[in-house]
């Protein structure tokens, strides 16, 4: 399906052999039919990367970025070979293993605290879309950059914040992660490099892209050695919102080190993403801006997992951003306190049934990467690992009252003095700069 | 003074801009004071500032090859490359929350809007990204930003373009406002904000880009500073004291001036900082005065003079003599005819007669 000058829509599923000789070709664009999209069985493990087209724009040059599925389709049939076909080792896959049952594990408990009223307010659970958070999270390095919305929690955790800081955020503990000051929809830690934790949808992906110029700006002014990368995680709602776009054309006009994470769950709150879209395929819109765009199913770890290695390793080599759009599926509600009477319990079913824990559980025993009695050993120690910090977290002190008024500011007395109790600009050591004046 | 030990030792190691050039040697044979403009100040303070800390980067649009809107920003491009000094698209929303993550990762961003009009469209980055994180991370995350840009009402620009938003943005806390009037405050207090650790809304005014003050060699000083949260005494008076920031200081003295013929000794307060609002001075002044008349250009609901008005009343009421005097715009979105405009915008006579019937004068 290769074209020539302008670039054709096919519309129909594409062949999967076609694709492959296809994908070498770099002048070649392809698109994919949108009956695809949706989830149905056949056609779920289609994998497209999209090429903006070469002619139109004279001097910008494509590329070529994501690992098509084929590759992954082609070593889940031969599934029954040797090990270095696999696409991970015994460790990593443990270490998959670990993170998502620990994502699914955090949120049925929070979902029991809430409802035995330790936590409250707005909790928005993740169950149902760890696949897109391991898979992308644990291909970062601990000085890369994660950027999130209300639905934060396993972001969090993945990155490294420990279970039980979580946990007494939630409760509003003075132990938490951010003192109790944030609270479910605003994780933030410097020392895990978790940048939030945003309420309103978009807000989190200009400053996800302010934490990437960051990178850029180390390396060209700084003259750092700085290949940080920043992922921003948003959902198919965001996609409709001006910040999104604006921030698709300056990531891709200054070629920025992030990757714009799409987890299209196909619901806003009771807003079918297909009802509020006038084109539904979100992957689309980033060759619209010069960016690449790639559909991937956010059910399968391993999936997710291949397209974020080349999506980071795009953005650590400096070649720019790219748009992954996850297809994924949220088995609660929007909240807690959402009753979730409009989505259809077929549908529920129907992504049931692709529970990406139950997918990858099912990879690592027949490919005999761990044993069943490895699998149960980690989901024990999670569940032990869960207790002790419910435990943590009701035992910890809520904040104190003089925490009210602090934090404010940066400045320890505000305004403008310093610790010694002079005004801040009066230190002489306050110019002191690299640069002669 | 450190400033002038400074100053001499920069001054031999210096390939400072040419202003700064010139303002060396013009300090040389004069000793009297220089007059600088208000745009002068400020591209000096930025240039200082962005010489003396590589993590300093201005971004806005316009701000590059068109030298800036209002020529703020005119010559950093040359000197600092297009690195550090960023023409944007027209996306105030995706610029300010760029500015604002590069904040939290440590850089120091100056964020100019063309107008704090359009600071609208980024409001939610101003205060739900930058004023808020450091309390929501408790205290993990500080944002060292700076907004700047022209506020309040220039000259026929109609009502999407003359709004003042100094009570908007002095209600959040966690940000700091700032009203600069003079080169001196523009200067020091630009300084200031930008090495300040949080984030700062400098409300700037276009009418007075072009007006030129005497500044003295230590406000010419690369190291020079004003406190944040300090306003200051313009004029010394007796008998009513009237506080204004940004343009409406200028009036003020006017004003203050024709009461005098008149036998009224009028304090004019320049407020400087609008959060944290100086009400220490502000009360210092109304018990020796009695007398109170606030000033402002933006609307009277819930405006700048209505917390100032609260804070006498909480703090000084037994000291009032007479009702506080609140002059502000009109309450109408400003108007484009020029004579309405002009009666939309508090004008001297009316700082004169509010200041008369605050001192039981009037006629």
């Amino acid at each position: 399906m290769a074209c020539s000058a302008t670039p054709k829509i096919v519309h129909g599923p594409l062949p999967t052999n076609s694709l492959r000789s296809a994908e070498k070709s770099d002048s070649s664009c392809k698109f994919m039919g949108p009956s695809s999209f949706f989830g149905s069985k056949s056609l779920n493990k289609k994998l497209f990367s999209v090429n903006k087209a070469v002619s139109s724009v004279g001097h910008r040059s494509a590329a070529v970025v994501a690992v098509s599925s084929d590759v992954v389709k082609e070593k889940k049939l031969k599934s029954s070979s040797s090990l270095s076909n696999l696409l991970i080792t015994r460790e990593e896959g443990l270490v998959l293993y670990e993170d998502m049952i620990l994502g699914r594990a955090f949120e049925d408990m929070c979902a029991q605290m809430y409802y035995r009223g330790k936590m409250f307010g707005f909790v928005h659970l993740y169950n149902g879309q760890e696949a897109v958070s391991t898979g992308f999270i644990k291909l970062l390095k601990k000085e890369d950059c994660v950027v999130s919305t209300y639905r934060d929690h396993v972001h969090a955790l993945s990155k490294g914040v420990p279970a039980r800081q979580v946990m007494s955020e939630l409760f509003g503990k003075t132990t938490g992660c951010c003192r109790g000051q944030g609270g479910s929809m605003h994780m933030f830690s410097k020392e895990h490099n978790v940048l939030g934790g945003f309420a309103f949808i978009g807000e989190g992906i200009p400053v996800a892209t302010g934490a990437a110029f960051t990178s850029k700006y180390k390396r060209e002014v700084f003259k750092e050695d700085c290949d940080e990368v920043t992922l921003a995680f948003f959902g198919d709602g965001t996609c409709n919102n001006g910040q999104f776009f604006e921030c698709l054309n300056m990531a891709a006009l200054w070629k920025l080190p992030i990757v714009f994470v799409v987890e299209n769950n196909l619901w806003a709150i009771g807003m079918s993403h297909l009802r509020s879209t006038s084109d539904p395929e979100i992957w689309k819109k980033g060759p619209a801006f010069g960016m690449p765009g790639v559909h991937v199913d956010g059910m399968d770890v391993l999936k997710v997992r291949e397209v974020a290695k080349e999506a980071v390793g795009r953005a650590r080599r400096g070649e720019g951003p790219t748009l992954v759009e996850c297809e994924t599926y949220r088995f609660r509600g929007h909240s807690l306190a959402d009753p979730d009477e409009l989505r259809d319990p077929a549908e529920k079913a129907h992504y049931a049934t692709r529970d990406p824990i139950a997918a990858l559980k099912k990879y690592i025993l027949e490919n005999n990467l761990a044993s069943e009695a490895d699998l149960k050993a980690i989901e024990k120690k999670i569940d032990e690992e869960l207790e002790e910090a419910v435990e943590f977290a009701e035992e910890s002190p809520v904040p104190a009252r003089s925490q009210l008024l602090e934090n404010v500011f940066a400045d320890p007395k505000g305004f403008g003095i310093g610790p010694d109790g002079r005004y801040r600009c009066e230190d002489p050591k306050f110019t002191e700069g690299t640069a002669q004046v | 003074m450190l400033g002038i030990i400074r100053q001499r030792a920069a001054s031999k190691v210096s390939h400072a801009s040419s202003l700064e050039q010139g303002i060396r040697t013009l300090r040389a044979f004069s000793s009297s004071a220089k007059q600088m403009t208000v745009r002068d100040a400020l591209n000096s303070a930025l240039d200082e500032e962005m010489s003396a800390d590589p993590k300093v980067f201005v971004m806005g649009e316009e701000v590059g090859e068109y030298q800036g809107a209002y020529k703020i920003t005119k010559g950093l491009l040359d000197k600092y490359g297009p690195e550090r000094v960023i023409d944007t698209p027209i996306t105030e929303a995706g610029f300010a929350g760029i500015g604002v993550g590069a904040a939290y990762y440590g850089l120091r961003p100056v964020i100019e809007f063309m107008t704090f009009n359009f600071s609208m469209q980024a409001i939610d980055h101003i205060i739900n990204s930058a004023a808020k994180s450091n309390y929501m991370s408790a205290g993990q995350i500080s944002v060292p930003i700076v907004f700047r840009g022209p506020n309040g009402a220039a000259a026929g620009v109609g009502a999407q373009h003359s709004q003042c938003y100094a009570a908007w943005y002095a209600s959040c806390p966690g940000l700091k406002v700032l009203a600069p009037y003079s080169s001196e405050d523009a200067r020091g207090l630009l300084k200031a904000a930008i090495r300040d650790p949080d984030p700062v809304v400098f409300l700037e005014n276009e009418l007075l880009y072009g007006e030129s003050f005497p500044v003295s060699a230590e406000v010419l000083d690369s190291s020079f500073c004003l406190p944040i949260g300090k306003a200051k005494i313009e004029r010394e008076g007796k008998d009513v004291t009237i506080t204004a920031f940004s343009k409406m200081v200028g009036y003020a003295l006017q004003a203050a001036e024709i009461l005098a013929k008149e036998g009224i000794s009028a304090e004019v307060i320049n407020l400087r900082s609008i959060r944290p609002l100086d009400r220490s001075t502000i009360n210092t002044s109304v018990r020796k005065t009695n007398r109170l008349v606030t000033l402002e250009e933006g609307f009277p609901q819930h405006g700048v003079g209505a917390e100032i008005c609260a804070t006498v009343v909480e703090d000084s009421f037994e000291y009032l003599d007479a009702p506080v005097e609140r002059i502000s715009g009109a309450d109408v979105p400003m108007p484009y005819a020029a004579n309405l405009e002009r009666m939309a915008v508090p004008q001297v006579e009316d700082i004169v007669r509010a200041a008369k019937r605050a001192c039981y004068r009037s006629s």
